[in-house]
């Protein structure tokens, strides 16, 4: 479980945070929707540490990440696996390489052990004979099933994906999400997913947090959203003509 | 970041695997030019020389002597660093650029590995191991240009040789291995700096490259002047 109170961040006179609390669950896929500028990406980049809250506390199971030293930060970062926007594959690196690196930079495990355990991911991830092929060989959708199989590998209680279907078509972008949710479920990881899919949101949103010029604006489940009242987030969620055509009849049904 | 660079590192095997990629990288990949450049060097230095001393009442041997001490003291290390600061400065420098456009330095840094440590070190600790022999081999090859177009310009070859060991003075090639660390440094350290901080897209990666080429050279080259005269 992460908990978060009261996040602030600003660069310079620009305020991107402006005081953000929430939790987030562990074996839920919690997903952090608003519309771009509104600050997802930055309170991502806080959670995990790479980027510095003015004001506030990261709680990661209690423990305040704002406060650790450098060498407490190390060992909780080892219980965090992140999928990037890009995927942030290592060029140099072969697919098996890549998910070979968290294995071979923290663990003393034998060569056997580690191959099996990138096996197994990479298996998991459903990317089985791809493992001598280097990310500029590989399709987008690869790409992001690679980042999953890295940020796994060393079996994380944390998972943050920042995008996971930008620039994917909606079914990969739907095997994507399904492969979240079903590792989030099997390992019982604490995920967290900034994202502007939709759906997404409706599919895998146990808990969303909807963020607006930098305050959190509303939060609940997917379920809560077909019956909210926020303007905001409904002119977020349903912005095009076919999407607020559905909203217009579930409220008709409703 | 020189002072973020200092940790232990996470796991030595993977920083040794590192370094060793990047000294395949530099001195491999750089052995071909290098060659050629300082084969031309020495024959264009030896012909030029060879012209000077014509009609004058200098003895030939004279020209093995200057084809040496220059190639030693002077060309091998200074030109060669320059071609270095050109290929594999900018490469250094795009490499880490486009893994900090790409997020690769935050996927490292979110695992817990010192980024700093992990990429840059390596590439200075590869550059100190094997520019030094780099030049070792410039200089070697300028002189056997020299030598090849002396004896294409007329000159006997035992003239040239008794030249080549004519006043040798070992110091010289202590300067030109000072030089030698030194610019290994300065290319490796000021290329990594560039492109490790770059800041926004494919445009400023070709400027972080470009701003290593030219910082590089012209840190080599005045640091060639303070070498020159602090050992000389």
């Amino acid at each position: 479980m992460i908990e978060v109170k009261n996040i602030k961040k600003h660069f310079g006179d620009k305020k991107v945070l402006k005081g953000i609390s929430t939790v987030f669950e562990a074996g839920k896929a919690n997903l952090i929707i608003g519309t771009s500028g509104s600050g997802k990406t930055v309170f991502m980049k806080c959670l995990v540490g790479l980027l510095e809250p003015n004001d506030g506390a990261i709680l990661y199971d209690g423990e305040n990440f704002s406060q650790m030293t450098k060498k407490e930060r190390k060992s909780i970062r080892r219980k965090i696996g992140m999928l990037f926007q890009g995927s942030a594959l290592f060029d140099s690196m072969t697919v098996e390489e890549n998910v070979l690196f968290p294995l071979n930079m923290f663990t003393d495990w034998s060569t056997k052990e580690k191959m099996d355990r990138v096996n197994f991911c990479l298996e998991r991830v459903n990317l089985v004979g791809a493992n001598d092929k280097y990310p500029g060989e590989i399709s987008g959708g690869m790409m992001k099933r690679v980042g999953i199989a890295r940020s796994i590998v060393l079996n994380p209680k944390y998972l943050f994906c920042d995008e996971p279907n930008s620039g994917l078509d909606p079914q990969t972008s739907l095997l994507i999400d399904e492969l979240l949710t079903d590792i989030t479920k099997e390992y019982n990881i604490t995920t967290i997913i900034n994202t502007h899919d939709m759906n997404s949101v409706m599919g895998m949103g146990e808990k969303v947090v909807f963020l607006h010029q930098g305050y959190k604006d509303w939060e609940g489940s997917n379920k809560d959203i077909l019956q909210s009242k926020n303007q905001l987030l409904n002119d977020f969620i349903f912005a095009s003509d076919f999407l607020k055509a559905l909203r217009k009849g579930i409220d008709n049904v409703g | 970041m020189l002072k973020q660079m200092i940790s232990v590192p996470e796991s030595a095997y993977m920083y040794w695997k590192e370094t060793v990629r990047q000294m395949n990288h530099i001195g491999v990949g750089s052995l071909i030019i290098i060659g050629i450049i300082s084969f031309f060097t020495g024959a264009v230095t030896a012909v030029q020389f060879a012209y000077q001393l014509s009609g004058s009442y200098f003895p030939p041997y004279l020209l093995g002597f200057v084809i040496r001490d220059s190639m030693i003291i002077e060309l091998a290390p200074t030109l060669s660093c320059l071609v270095l600061a050109g290929k594999v400065g900018s490469n250094m420098a795009s490499e880490l650029g486009t893994m900090r456009i790409s997020e690769q330095i935050d996927a490292l840094e979110v695992m817990g590995v010192n980024s700093t440590a992990y990429l840059v070190a390596p590439k200075i600790f590869a550059a100190l191991i094997i520019v030094p022999p780099l030049i070792i081999i410039s200089a070697f090859l300028g002189v056997y240009g020299g030598l090849l177009a002396a004896v294409n310009y007329g000159i006997a070859q035992e003239m040239f040789e008794k030249g080549l060991l004519y006043m040798f003075d070992p110091f010289n090639v202590v300067i030109m291995l000072v030089k030698a660390y030194v610019f290994a440094f300065l290319i490796a350290t000021v290329s990594c700096y560039q492109g490790f901080y770059v800041k926004g897209g494919a445009l400023d990666i070709g400027k972080a490259s470009t701003r290593a080429v030219v910082f590089s050279s012209i840190l080599v080259v005045l640091f060639d002047y303070l070498i020159a005269v602090v050992m000389t």
